[in-house]
This record gives structure tokens, sequence and C-alpha cells, in this order.
């Protein structure tokens, strides 16, 4: 046997074909059967697309590195789900390009944060996180609401997620800025339209309370609003077979 | 001489490849910069272009001094004395980064600063991780890899200017990466962030690296590739799989610095931590490993202690560890099968972890006494007591029940800086003090004594960073999970946050301590390379000057 590792020492292609080949067998047998196998993904009703404006609030959550001390992925042990709610399921990030999950919990977990505090507490909280909560370690963010949303790319970012497969239609794409601009205002007649295409829970108000621009905060309130509030758990039965994963 | 004539045409010829290269990259980087209302890409644009004209300058400028000539009776040292340098340079950043992000988290209310969103911990985190690991770890890497695989095959590094290219290449890929993410530039993908520009960038570096390894090793006047090689080739073959996979995704458009991954959820999340896990694997484990089975040997003077077990470990490590990624993700909604296969594969990792760490321990036996009067000696062994302390703690982790626990944590934290701090920067400091005075061709370190210095503050510093972090770490675990005796939950999140403080106050400390070592090793680094021995210390160590070219006598310990 050792007379037959001598090849490998001495062909360098051989060192590199024998390195490639016992690399790849693990990722392969792990992560591919991931994309065949249909328990992989739950069936849960009320997943959708993010909205325009939920979207752009998500790539500020990424831009500020929220990931790094927020998970988005509430495990099933008792305390968790009493802390936090019903456990993350695999369906609620079907559409998440990336995913969220994050790996470390600073702060509290965020997967269904989404309606539990009121858009008033969110603005105090990010503006300055220690006049809400004195002992909190979060960085501040008042500048969220003084900055102006940047959304002249939004139809290209929803083309870009629709080429990575989320189902957006030509309707919401070509809709793109106008759903944005009504999701952030309350009055807007577009309103309806925007609740045509994603669904009626969807929340349209003016998130930063700033009626007079379209801010950054607005964006990344809407999409914490919105965290772990789509799925319909009054038809997810947990304990049947199929959901046993 | 006509020899000579020819090396010299070829590596012409080279050159006017390379700058048609970078005249095609600048051309492209002003149309970049020109068409994109994106401000951050365009920053992106202006930095890359600045870089090509430089290089392209640096480039006729040097070839009309003739300064490129390749004498293949020579190592191809240059390139390897500015890794180091870079390394120490990028070593200092990192850690600096690293010790702020640590005094916010002590101290919020002092180290953040409302009006400069940029300084936030999301922003910075990056920086320090991408600093220490991809920024001071990899130039290590690069810059051993350079000076190993020349000694062992006998033969000047391959492609005539292609080293300085990965080299330069790759402090343009950290300083794309770095900036990109205080301007907020990320794919949120940890220890992946950089996004797909960037990415395509690293990707063109990495390939010429690896032909520039491969390149040499073909040259070799040695029958056998040496061990240390094959741990170097497995990295680099490795992390390019793992990184062209990972960072798979679609532009908004060419023209930003914004993408979406090509997966999602569930099957995002295992590929970025297949990733993310063999990065420790394959950039701090093989890497670092290739290091050590070259300069713990030459330094020790001995040959390696077993030839078999370093090939069975060696295999045996890079097929099991492609499997550990689902450890991330335990209780998740990643399927249990997949979880329970990466749980059973962590756990057999801990063997041929051990191997490694087994295989340069006994290396030293009949020198134990180098523990004593060899301070570089001792940090490389104690980086590889480090080395097995954590992958035993790492398999602990990895087990279900445990990682109930441990997960979200700062255990977590507290293991990635017993693995890092103790095993990967030790044997990196370890390999500079041996290697600062052969490439400068000094008889010896400007102190030893600073050396004892260095060993001991960072020691200390790593013991108080990494027990700080076991007891808030599980502290926090069993906060999280404590009920009251009538059945609710005994503490709000934020009282576990509270109960952290003087913790992470000593985490800052430990962490302030270790930079504190780094900089005396600079500050020794520096005296050494400008010639400089401190008055009062004789000459005890024995620092054995390496051979200058490849027709001297090379690693004698090798086989």
């Amino acid at each position: 046997m050792w007379k037959h590792h001598q090849k490998l020492e001495r062909h360098s292609l051989l060192l590199v074909i024998g390195i490639l080949v016992v690399v790849a067998i693990g990722g392969l047998v792990e992560i591919s059967p991931l994309f065949y196998l249909e328990s992989t993904i739950e069936k849960v009703d009320g997943i959708r697309p993010y909205t325009p404006l939920e979207l752009e609030g998500r790539d500020i959550y990424v831009r500020e590195g929220c990931y790094l001390c927020h998970s988005q992925m509430i495990r099933p042990l008792r305390d968790e789900v009493e802390r936090y709610g019903h456990y993350s399921l695999a369906a609620e990030s079907m559409y998440d390009h990336p995913f969220q999950w994050g790996s470390k919990r600073t702060g509290p977990d965020l997967a269904r944060v989404g309606g539990k505090y009121s858009d008033g507490w969110h603005i105090d909280h990010l503006t300055n996180p220690r006049a809400v909560v004195p002992e909190s370690v979060m960085p501040p963010y008042a500048f969220l609401a003084k900055k102006e949303l940047d959304y002249r790319d939004i139809a290209d970012k929803l083309r870009a997620q629709r080429a990575v497969r989320v189902p957006y239609t030509n309707a919401m794409i070509a809709n793109a800025a106008k759903d944005l601009e009504a999701q952030a205002d309350e009055f807007s007649s577009d309103g309806t339209a925007l609740k045509q295409r994603y669904g009626p829970k969807v929340n349209q108000r003016d998130f930063d309370g700033n009626p007079d621009q379209i801010s950054e905060m607005d964006a990344l309130i809407a999409y914490l609003q919105m965290l772990g509030t789509t799925v319909d758990f009054s038809t997810y039965k947990a304990d049947a077979g199929e959901n046993l994963r | 001489m006509a020899q000579l004539d020819q090396t010299n045409m070829r590596s012409g010829s080279g050159a006017g490849l390379l700058s048609i290269g970078l005249g095609l990259g600048i051309v492209l980087t002003i149309f970049m910069a020109a068409r994109t209302v994106d401000a951050r890409f365009q920053v992106h644009a202006f930095i890359m272009m600045g870089a090509f004209i430089c290089a392209l300058a640096a480039l006729v400028i040097g070839l009309s001094a003739g300064r490129f000539v390749q004498d293949q009776g020579r190592y191809e040292d240059g390139v390897i004395r500015a890794g180091v340098i870079a390394a120490l340079f990028w070593a200092v950043i990192g850690m600096l980064v690293g010790l702020v992000i640590a005094l916010q988290l002590a101290w919020p209310s002092i180290f953040y600063f409302p009006e400069l969103g940029w300084l936030n911990f999301g922003r910075l985190r990056p920086v320090h991780t991408s600093g220490v690991i991809f920024a001071f770890g990899g130039n290590v890497l690069i810059a051993t890899s350079f000076y190993v695989v020349q000694r062992t095959c006998k033969a000047r590094l391959a492609g005539g200017l292609a080293p300085w290219l990965v080299f330069w290449g790759y402090q343009l890929f950290i300083v794309l990466a770095a900036t990109g993410y205080v301007m907020g530039v990320t794919q949120s993908r940890e220890y992946a962030e950089p996004e797909w520009y960037t990415d395509i960038w690293l990707t063109l570096v990495w390939v010429t690296y690896l032909l520039v390894f491969l390149g040499t090793i073909w040259k070799r006047k040695e029958p056998h590739i040496y061990v240390a090689n094959w741990f170097y080739l497995a990295f680099i073959v490795t992390i390019a799989m793992l990184h062209i996979v990972n960072n798979l995704a679609v532009p908004v458009s060419p023209l930003s610095s914004h993408s979406y991954s090509l997966f999602s959820g569930v099957q995002d999340a295992l590929i970025q931590w297949w990733y993310g896990h063999n990065a420790v694997g394959f950039f701090l484990t093989a890497g670092f490993l290739a290091i050590m089975y070259y300069f713990i040997p030459k330094r020790a003077e001995r040959p390696i202690y077993s030839y078999r077990l370093s090939i069975v470990h060696f295999w045996a490590l890079i097929f099991i560890y492609i499997w550990a990624g689902p450890h991330h993700l335990h209780y998740t909604a990643l399927p249990q099968w997949a979880q329970t296969l990466g749980m059973t594969f962590s756990i057999m990792l801990w063997m041929p972890s051990w191997g490694g760490m087994i295989n340069g321990l006994m290396t030293l036996s009949g020198a134990w006494d180098k523990l004593r009067t060899d301070a570089v000696m001792r940090m490389m062994i104690v980086s590889l007591a480090f080395y097995g302390m954590s992958t035993f703690e790492g398999p602990v982790m990895s087990v279900r029940a445990v990682n109930a626990l441990s997960h979200y944590t700062d255990w977590t934290i507290g293991h990635v800086h017993s693995g890092a701090l103790g095993w990967v920067g030790f044997v990196s400091f370890g390999a500079i003090y041996c290697m600062v005075p052969w490439l400068w061709k000094r008889p010896r370190l400007y102190s030893d004594r600073l050396v004892e210095w260095h060993f001991w503050i960072a020691t200390t510093g790593i013991l108080l960073y990494i027990a700080a972090m076991w007891v808030s770490g599980i502290m926090e675990g069993l906060m999280w999970r404590k009920y009251t005796p009538e059945g609710f939950l005994a503490y709000s999140f934020v009282q576990t946050v509270s109960a952290k403080h003087v913790s992470n106050m000593v985490r800052a400390l430990g962490g302030a301590m270790y930079l504190t070592g780094t900089l005396i090793m600079v500050y020794n680094v520096w005296r050494t390379i400008a010639g400089h021995v401190r008055q009062d210390e004789t000459g005890a160590v024995l620092v054995q000057p390496s051979a200058s070219g490849p027709a001297s006598t090379g690693l004698a310990a090798a086989q």
C-alpha cells in the first residue's frame, strides 16, 4: 500500500486529481439530494416573494450586517418556541437569496419579529437602542431615517431575483417602483394593486412616520414587520408524516 | 549566456501579455466607473483602475530598466519577503479591528458613533474576520508556500512575474473586500462576504496561484513531492472549488455592487456552511499543517515523526472535513439526515486532526529541550497543543445535544479563537520568526527575549479570551433555557446580554494582549530586517541559514 502511494507522490497531476475526487464526495452526497428530495421543503400556505419595499429593506439588513448578531432560525426547542414563536420552517426561507439564518445571537432571534413591536418602537430602537433597552449592545442606526431610499434599480433587483427562480411576475417587475411607493403610503391609491399582487396581508403604511420621504428606515421596518408572518399556521400540521423530516 | 537570454525573452513575452491584460483592465474599469449609478461600485472601479495603472507603470519601468531577469540558479525570495511584510501589516489591522469590535460589545455607549454608521459592529466584523483569516492568514500561506515549494523542489518559482501577480492581485482582493465591508458591500455569507466582481478577481488570482505552485512542482529536482506540498495543494485546490460554488450569484446588473445568491434558504444554508466549515478545514487547517510539516522539522532539525501517519492522516483529513458542514445547522430547518451525517463525520474528524498533531509533536522527540531554550520552537509546539485542543472541542460541540446549548452563543466564538489565535496565529508567528533571518540573510533575530515576551503575553491573552467566552457562552446558553419552578422562562433576553458584561471586558483585555504580542513581533522583525542584534543577547539559539539556491543542499530532513 505504501508503495502504491509513491505514484501519487511522484505525479503531481495524479495527486491533484486524487485530492479533487476525495474532497468532492462529501459535498455531492450531502448537498445534491437537497435539490431533488421533495421532503426538503414543506408545503405550506402563505409564502410569497418580498414586496419591492421589503426587498429593499432586506438589502439594508444585509448591508448593515444585522445577520452577524441576529439569527432568523428558531429551533424546535421548548424555550425557543416559547420565547420566539413557532420553530422556523424550511419553506419560510425558500425565497431568501441568500438565506439569513445567522449563526450567532448577540441579539435575539428575529425570525418572527414581525408585528411584535410597533413601528414607533422600531424607530426609537433603531435610532438609539439604549434609549429603549438600557443594557443593549446594539449599534445605533439613526442615519437610516435621514437617508432617502435609493430605489432606482428596484426593477433590476426583481429581475435578478427572478433569474434565481423567485416567482416575480411581469406585472410585479413592471410596477416595482409604483408598488414600493404605494406600500410606504397608507393613503396611496395604488395600494389595491399592490395587495392584489402580493396578498391582502401586506403592511401598507408610512413606517418611519415621516411622510416627506421614503427613507431607508421605511424599508427596513417594512421588512422587519413582515418577518415570520406569512405562513398560515392554521393549515400547517406539524405532526403530519410528510412534515416530519 | 544563451540560456539567460532565453529566460529573459520568455519573461519579456509574459510581461507583454500582462501589460495587455492590465491595459484591458484599465479600459474596463474606466467604463465601469463612468457608466454606473451605484456609488459604491464606482469607488471599487476607481480602486481597481488605480491598482491596474500602478501595476502597468511598475511593469513598464521594470522592463525598461531590465529588472525582471529570471536567474534560474537562485530562488525567488523577493515575493516571499513582500508576503511576510504584508502578513504582518494585515495582522495588525485585522487584530486592531477585532479589538475595536470587542470594545464595542463591552462599552457600547463609548465605542459607537451615531453619525458614523460605517464604524458599526455589523460593518467592521467582516473586516476583522477577513482581515485576520484572509489578509493575515492568506499572506502567510502564500508566502510560506512559495518558500517551501522552492526549497523542497529545489527549483525557482515558476511563471516569471506570475508570483508577483499573485501577491499584488491578492492584496487588491483584500483592499476591495475591506473597503466594500465598510461601505456595506456584502453578500452576507460569512467568510465569503465579498461581492461578485471581487469574487471573480480572486478566482483569477487563485488559478494563477495554483499554476505557479504546480509549475514549480513540475520543475522539481527531487523525485518525490514533499508532504507539506500535498497539504498546500489540497488547500489551494479545495479553496478554489469551495469559492466558486459558494459564490455563484446573479448580479443586480453588470454595473451594480449587489447580487443575489443562486441558491436560497435551506440549500443556500448548507452550501454556505459546506464552504464555511471547509474554509476552516482547508484554509486554516490544511494550509497551516503544511507550514507545520516544513517548519517544525526544519527548526527541530529532525525528520517528521512518521511518514505513514502523514499519508493516513492527510487523506483522512481532507476526505472527512468536507462532510462536517451541517453541524453548523443543528436543529434548523435542514433535514435531520443531513445534520446527522454532519455530526457523525465531525466526530470522526477528531482522529485525523490528532494524527497531524501527534506527527508534529513527536517530531520533537529527542529534542524536547528546545521547548525550554527556543521560544520560536515553543510557539509552534504550543500552537499544536491549541490545535489538538480545539479539534477535540469541535467534535464535542458538533454533537447535537451539546450544540443545542452552544449554538448561537459566545462558546462558538471562544472555540474559533482558540483555533485561530492559538493554532493559526502561533504557527504563523513561528514560521515568520524562522523565515525572517533566512530571507534577509541575517544571522539571527534581533532579540530572542522579545520572542519570549511575545509568547507569554499572547498566550495569557488567548487563555483570558477563551476562558471569558466559555464562561459567557455556557452562561447565556443556560440562561436562555432556564425555567422558573412555575414553568415560565426565567430570564428575558436582555438579562443574558447584561450578564455578559464582565466576560466582554475580559475578552477585550485578552484580545488587547494578543495584539500587544503581535506589535512586539513587528518591532522585532523590523529590527531584524534592519540588521540589528540586541546588545545584551549573545547567540543562544542557533538558526540555520537556509540554502540560497537550488544548487545547494535543500531539505535534508524531508524524507
